[in-house]
């Protein structure tokens, strides 16, 4: 029976990723493009040393922004407000961690923990309005965002602007390198032969990794996981169960904040060192696909988070072989998360029916063959 | 008209099965309805009746078997092809959109148009054609939200009749009804007869279908197993068909009095949005060892008051004693870990987490508490065994503890709620229609439970619609009007008629024994 | 006495009109000289111009959410709309255009008919697929198509024509049959007449170069009600809605409306994309929807699902969005005029005795004048979001008088109660 859940899980991902690569190719063949070539040449450039780092540095904050939305969505909440909470937090990080000077662990310490408090602070907001408003959270986080971006673009024009820089570049002064977070080239290069063209693999990624194993330990191991997931399934009967129904919406919409503010950090520990105009943007709606096609699993975000990155880092090669656009890999990521929401939901039917199935089964057995050691 | 036996039968159905996963719900099942004729199709709670009328009005196809309606074959593949065939059907749940008016609930999906546009004149005038030649009179601009359970009954039955039904299906008309609607019920059932329609009445209360229908088919278990002439049979044969025995009656043993009270509810207020009163002044006290059942027609302020009791409601004034501790201001989780059970009236709404595994729906209300967890942890292990304690002493029927609670049958999600409260042994149970929808076995096993509580010094206290229920089990009765207690009254002499009374407001006549 | 009814609707509008007139008038006297934009012919036309985007993913919104769909989608659907609008007015014209991103917006829409009424999933998940594949595949295909013309590449595309304007003869000069009119609202806005003027001017800004496609997309709304309040289908939509498994035991196609009811909710979205592209900007460029669908979404909620209700929330915004490119200086006495509407919304709380709703208004703004006071202008980010800030207040003090359909959002499967 195990066997075939695991398959019936793996099944619906599977499908909707081999749906999605056909589509895809149909679409390269009407406009006149062999998909096989573009595919392959996708294939030999994606698996090299080098497309793996930039795989795993794309990965990390796909990953966070993954987790940030699915820990909202374990419990019905629809956080679209990712986007803002990130970007704002990365701003106020940046500029904090720029202004302070501190031993080396205690300087990324700090920089995380504004980040984290950023971003939970502000995604509190549209539970506080959830709560004590009505306001339905997608609707408050997609204004919000709008306020957060607004926000950004003032503060880093005026206050937050490094006024000592002379290029004319709009960015927050730099952090001092107490606040970088090492790479993890030595590591990978004890495995593998030496990593080239400058790439370093961020070492934030382990970071990533905790929140994952943190993220699961919560949900499945300790008893306000437990509530979270109970008023995700049904408020109602989690609320006669003694749960606060209120309380648990805003605790869920602060710890997704302050995950989410925990997105933009890669790029700024790792290797920008400052907030400026090139800071990546839309991560937070990346990361809403990315946990559709996880299914808001620790696991299954990981796989996805991982797929994005590496299709992100394997297709510039199209533009540069002139096989295919490198577009035809947005579409593809796009029709991955519709087929596979639509996977999801068929498979879940057929295992609902299968249990049915087997309960109504049970129901006609006498009693004694239910034992006391159905675990 | 009589039952006219001459013509051939308005509806006959031969063979028909339907497969469910896990379930037969019809094997083969045959019903002859004659033309004009109030036709009853008993049997307990799944035994296939429902299936049965979904499937003739073309809500569900059957798998195997043969339809005819009038004489000729019909396969129906929508209710409006069986509408077309003169079949209507009255919904147990009311089929109303409440943000509707009364005439566009009527007209939906049969809209006289004139220009491609409703036209309302003619509707309107139809439908108070309808209601006066019926004795169903209605305000065909009254938004459906305002009605009472009666008119939205009348409502119903119009619908059907607007749509020129010949024959119509009521599908457990009287479940949501008092005695004195179910009077005023029939008296429109007979009024329709003798207009020549053809009526199929699906209920289980036994003294009901004797008084009202012509002929009698009785299922069990999917299948038919008789149909009788209503003249010929008595309830207590009729029981035997339907359950293979004589049906449990709730019944209860005599209290040993015990002068401390669990629970005390004092002048207990609530609020509703508009700031009208929910629940009005409530004083109640619940005895150790005591069920105080408490009857009401639906929306007259119990369900607010439980909520309130359980803390999922603000008190707007008056005050809560737990075993005379003042627990009003308690959150919902605290009142729990002090002892208080519930079981929901809706156990899918309040009482089940449906897409997750037995064992964590075992521990939702005592997820604090040993042995579902330690501390901030849960204990997974502990969990587990504790549920597999639950499934073998309250016979929930599963395949293991964690198959998810959505694959279980109601009976068994209902025990299975029901063990998971008793098993923590509150001193205070609150059960809320503790046996709605369920089969006469778990029915039973529910009452021998809630009896054996008692015995050990639980106090119950019990909401329930059904009246036999609340007279068999109960110790003392309360009886809920617009929010208030309008009477009290001992069990031993009260009836069926009495409390039905009560709960309307009907009776000035004082035979509830107030104290 | 429907029809007193019905005059009396109108005339409950008229007034209401008047009365905005009224307190902009007042303002712009207050704010005089610092701005005189505030109530001009210039800036309702530029309002009109603005709403109609947000309209159209607003009737989008309540068509689809009147069946029981939301569509939270409507986002990617206009940017559907925006590329298949820009593409079609290129090959085949501006009308066709407009036709084309319809077609596009709806194709949108039938991708989340099929995912959520054939497959039953959420729809905000749903929703936010069609998000995020709309702008890849606008881009893919604006790589493949764009790419190379002149003027255009994989973020826009060349130059495209509008499918023209008229002005209403008699009042606002018009030709009729080759006769040049009287211009009669020009005329008397340009006398100085107190108030009368004011009112001349938004009625000559409304009614001067007025785009076919406005005045198309305007007779949309009472089309919408139309359909959806007198006719047997709107009837079935509005069932599906309410109470899909009653209307299915009536024999409606419960499956058919809801998903007609979201191609149709598509259309209209792309029709907005499309209006973006054709008449507003003249050109896709990438990420030119800017959020509008978002905002169109909030005013089907602040709007209570009625369509006249989204369109004061379009024209809202559409002033708002107006002002902000109009003149900047006219956003800084936007302060005062939001001020000022704040207090009077704090006195009906109050006097509806919901003392904290009035004191939390109270606050905000004595912020917001207190704000305008000190300053002399505002930042430049803040006229953009001024259309979010605005959805942001209205859905913290208005949402407990809303009336949403009553099965919205929820799954429907046949058979499944």
């Amino acid at each position: 029976m195990s066997i075939r859940r695991v398959s019936l899980a793996l099944a619906a991902p599977v499908c909707a990723f081999v749906f999605s690569i056909g589509l895809s190719s149909l679409v390269l063949l009407a406009f006149g493009t062999n998909p096989m070539d573009a595919w392959s040449e996708m294939l030999s450039y994606g698996t090299r040393l080098e497309t793996f780092v930039e795989t795993g540095n794309r990965a990390t904050p796909l990953y966070l922004a993954g987790i940030a939305v699915a820990i909202g969505f374990r419990m019905n909440l629809f956080n679209i407000g990712v986007e803002g909470q990130y970007v704002l937090a990365a701003l106020l990080a940046a500029s904090v961690g720029a202004a302070v000077d501190l031993p080396p662990v205690l300087h990324i310490g700090l920089i995380i923990a504004v980040a984290m408090s950023v971003g939970s602070a502000f995604a509190g907001v549209a539970g506080y309005l959830k709560v004590h408003r009505g306001v339905h959270e997608v609707i408050s986080t997609i204004m919000l965002n709008a306020v957060a971006l607004a926000a950004v673009g003032f503060l880093l024009r005026t206050w937050l602007l490094d006024e000592s820089d002379t290029t004319l570049n709009i960015t927050t002064p730099e952090i001092a390198p107490s606040g970088w977070f090492p790479n993890l080239n030595k590591l990978v290069e004890v495995f593998t032969r030496e990593i080239s063209r400058g790439r370093e693999l961020w070492g934030f990624i382990l970071v990533a990794a905790v929140v994952g194993v943190l993220f699961h330990v919560f949900l499945n191991r300790t008893r306000p996981g437990y509530d979270l997931r109970a008023t995700g399934l049904n408020p109602f009967a989690a609320a006669a169960g003694g749960v606060d129904p209120e309380a648990t919406v805003v605790r869920t919409m602060l710890l997704s904040g302050a995950v989410a503010g925990l997105i933009g950090l890669p790029q700024i520990l790792g290797d920008a060192h400052t907030y400026d105009l090139g800071f990546a943007r839309g991560l937070g709606f990346t990361g809403i696909a990315v946990a559709l096609v996880g299914r808001n699993h620790p696991g299954g975000v990981a796989v996805a988070a991982l797929l994005f990155g590496w299709l992100d880092s394997a297709a510039p090669i199209l533009d540069v072989r002139g096989d295919a656009p490198r577009e035809i890999v947005s579409i593809l990521q796009g029709v991955v998360v519709l087929s596979a929401v639509v996977a999801y939901e068929v498979v879940n039917r057929i295992r609902q029916s299968a249990e049915a199935r087997e309960a109504a089964v049970a129901s006609q057995q006498s009693l004694e063959s239910v034992s006391r050691t159905t675990t | 008209m009589a039952p006219d036996s001459t013509t051939p039968p308005v509806v006959q159905l031969s063979g028909i099965t339907k497969r469910f996963p896990g379930v037969v719900a019809n094997d083969r099942v045959d019903l002859q309805v004659a033309n004009g004729e109030i036709h009853a199709v008993v049997g307990e709670n799944g035994a296939g009746k429902s299936t049965l009328m979904k499937i003739l009005y073309g809500m569900i196809p059957a798998d195997e078997g043969q339809m005819l309606v009038g004489g000729a074959e019909v396969r129906f593949s929508s209710p409006s092809e069986a509408i077309d065939s003169g079949i209507g059907m009255v919904h147990q749940h009311f089929m109303l959109a409440d943000h509707l008016t009364v005439l566009e609930n009527v007209i939906l999906g049969a809209e006289p148009t004139k220009r491609g546009i409703i036209d309302r004149t003619a509707a309107r005038r139809d439908l108070e054609d309808l209601g006066r030649s019926y004795g169903l009179d209605l305000d065909p601009e009254d938004f459906v939200e305002s009605l009472e359970v009666g008119e939205r009954q009348r409502v119903e039955i119009i619908k059907v009749l607007y749509r020129g039904a010949k024959v119509l299906i009521l599908d457990e008309p009287t479940s949501v009804l008092v005695p004195q609607e179910v009077e005023k019920l029939f008296h429109n059932l007979r009024e329709l007869k003798s207009r020549g329609h053809t009526i199929i009445f699906i209920d289980h209360k036994l003294d009901e279908v004797l008084a009202i229908a012509d002929t009698i088919t009785v299922l069990r278990h999917g299948r038919t197993v008789a149909t009788v002439s209503s003249s010929d049979v008595t309830t207590a044969e009729l029981a035997e068909l339907m359950v293979g025995s004589e049906l449990p009656k709730p019944s209860t043993e005599p209290r040993v009095p015990d002068p401390h009270v669990t629970l005390s509810v004092r002048s207990a207020t609530v609020l509703g949005d508009d700031e009208r009163p929910l629940v009005d002044a409530v004083d109640l006290d619940v005895y150790r060892g005591e069920i105080l059942g408490v009857a009401g027609v639906e929306g007259n302020g119990q369900g607010e008051l439980v909520e309130a009791i359980l803390g999922l409601r603000a008190l707007s004034e008056g005050e809560l004693f737990l075993d005379g501790e003042q627990i009003t201001h308690w959150p919902v989780r605290r009142r729990r870990e002090a002892g208080l059970g519930y079981v929901p009236e809706d156990r899918h709404r309040r009482g089940l987490l449906l897409d997750a595994p037995l064992w964590e729906n075992a521990m939702l209300g005592h997820q604090t508490q040993r042995p579902f967890a330690r501390g901030a942890w849960l204990n997974r292990s502990g969990a587990r065994e504790a549920t597999a304690q639950i499934v073998a002493d309250f016979d929930v029927r599963t395949p293991g503890v964690d198959t998810k609670a959505r694959a279980l049958s109601g009976g068994n999600q209902q025990k299975l709620v029901i063990g998971r409260e008793l098993s923590a042994q509150p001193r205070m149970l609150i059960a809320a229609h503790p046996t709605r929808g369920i089969d006469v076995g778990a029915q039973a096993a529910v009452w021998d439970e809630l009896r054996k509580a008692r015995r050990n010094g639980m106090a119950v206290l019990l909401i329930s619609a059904d009246l036999e229920e609340l007279i068999g089990l109960a110790d003392r009765l309360v009886v809920m009007l617009r929010g208030r207690v309008t009477a009290e009254m001992d069990p031993s002499t009260a009836t069926p008629r009495l409390l039905g009374s009560h709960m309307t407001g009907a009776s000035a006549d004082e035979q509830g024994t107030k104290e | 006495m429907t029809n007193l009814l019905k005059t009396s609707t109108v005339l409950r509008w008229m007034l209401a009109a008047l009365g905005v007139v009224v307190v902009l008038s007042v303002v712009q006297e207050l704010a005089r000289p610092t701005t005189i934009d505030l109530i001009s012919s210039g800036t309702a036309e530029s309002t009109l111009r603005r709403a109609v985007p947000i309209l159209l993913a607003g009737l989008g919104g309540i068509w689809a959410e009147r069946a029981g769909v939301v569509n939270i989608g409507l986002e990617g659907m206009m940017v559907l709309g925006t590329w298949f609008g820009a593409w079609g007015a290129l090959e085949f014209g501006p009308w066709w255009g407009l036709a084309i991103g319809i077609a596009g917006g709806a194709a949108g829409g039938l991708l989340h008919a099929v995912a959520t009424v054939t497959f039953g999933v959420d729809h905000i998940v749903s929703g936010v697929a069609v998000n995020i594949l709309a702008p890849a595949l606008a881009r893919f295909l604006s790589g493949e198509v764009f790419s190379g013309r002149s003027g255009g590449g994989i973020t826009q595309s060349p130059r495209v024509e509008s499918v023209g304007s008229l002005d209403l003869p008699f009042l606002s000069g018009g030709d009729l049959l080759g006769w040049g009119t009287p211009n009669l609202f020009g005329w008397t806005a340009s006398q100085d007449w107190l108030l009368v003027s004011d009112v001349a001017a938004v009625l000559s800004g409304i009614t001067r170069s007025l785009s076919w496609a406005s005045l198309l997309a305007l007779s949309l709304i009472p089309l919408s009600i139309f359909i959806l309040w007198r006719t047997p289908y709107g009837l079935r939509i509005r069932a599906s809605g309410e109470h899909p498994v009653g209307a299915d035991s009536l024999g409606v196609s419960v499956y058919r409306m809801k998903f007609t009811a979201v191609v149709i909710s598509g259309g209209l979205a792309g029709f907005g994309g499309a209006f973006i592209a054709i008449e507003q900007t003249g050109v896709y460029r990438e990420g030119q929807v800017q959020g509008r669908g978002f905002i169109g979404l909030a005013t089907v909620i602040f709007g209570n699902w009625q369509p006249a209700g989204a369109f004061l929330g379009s024209l809202l915004f559409g002033f708002a969005d107006a002002l902000q490119l109009r003149d900047r200086t006219a956003v800084h006495a936007l302060l005062l005029l939001v001020g000022i509407v704040l207090i009077g919304l704090a006195v009906r709380a109050g006097v509806n005795n919901k003392r904290s709703s009035a004191a939390m208004l109270l606050i905000t703004s004595a912020v917001v004048l207190w704000w305008y006071a000190v300053t002399e202008e505002v930042a430049s980010e803040l006229p953009p979001i001024t259309p979010h800030l605005a959805t942001l207040l209205v859905l913290i003090f208005a949402t407990s008088r809303l009336r949403m359909p009553a099965a919205n959002g929820l799954r429907y499967r046949r058979g499944q109660e």
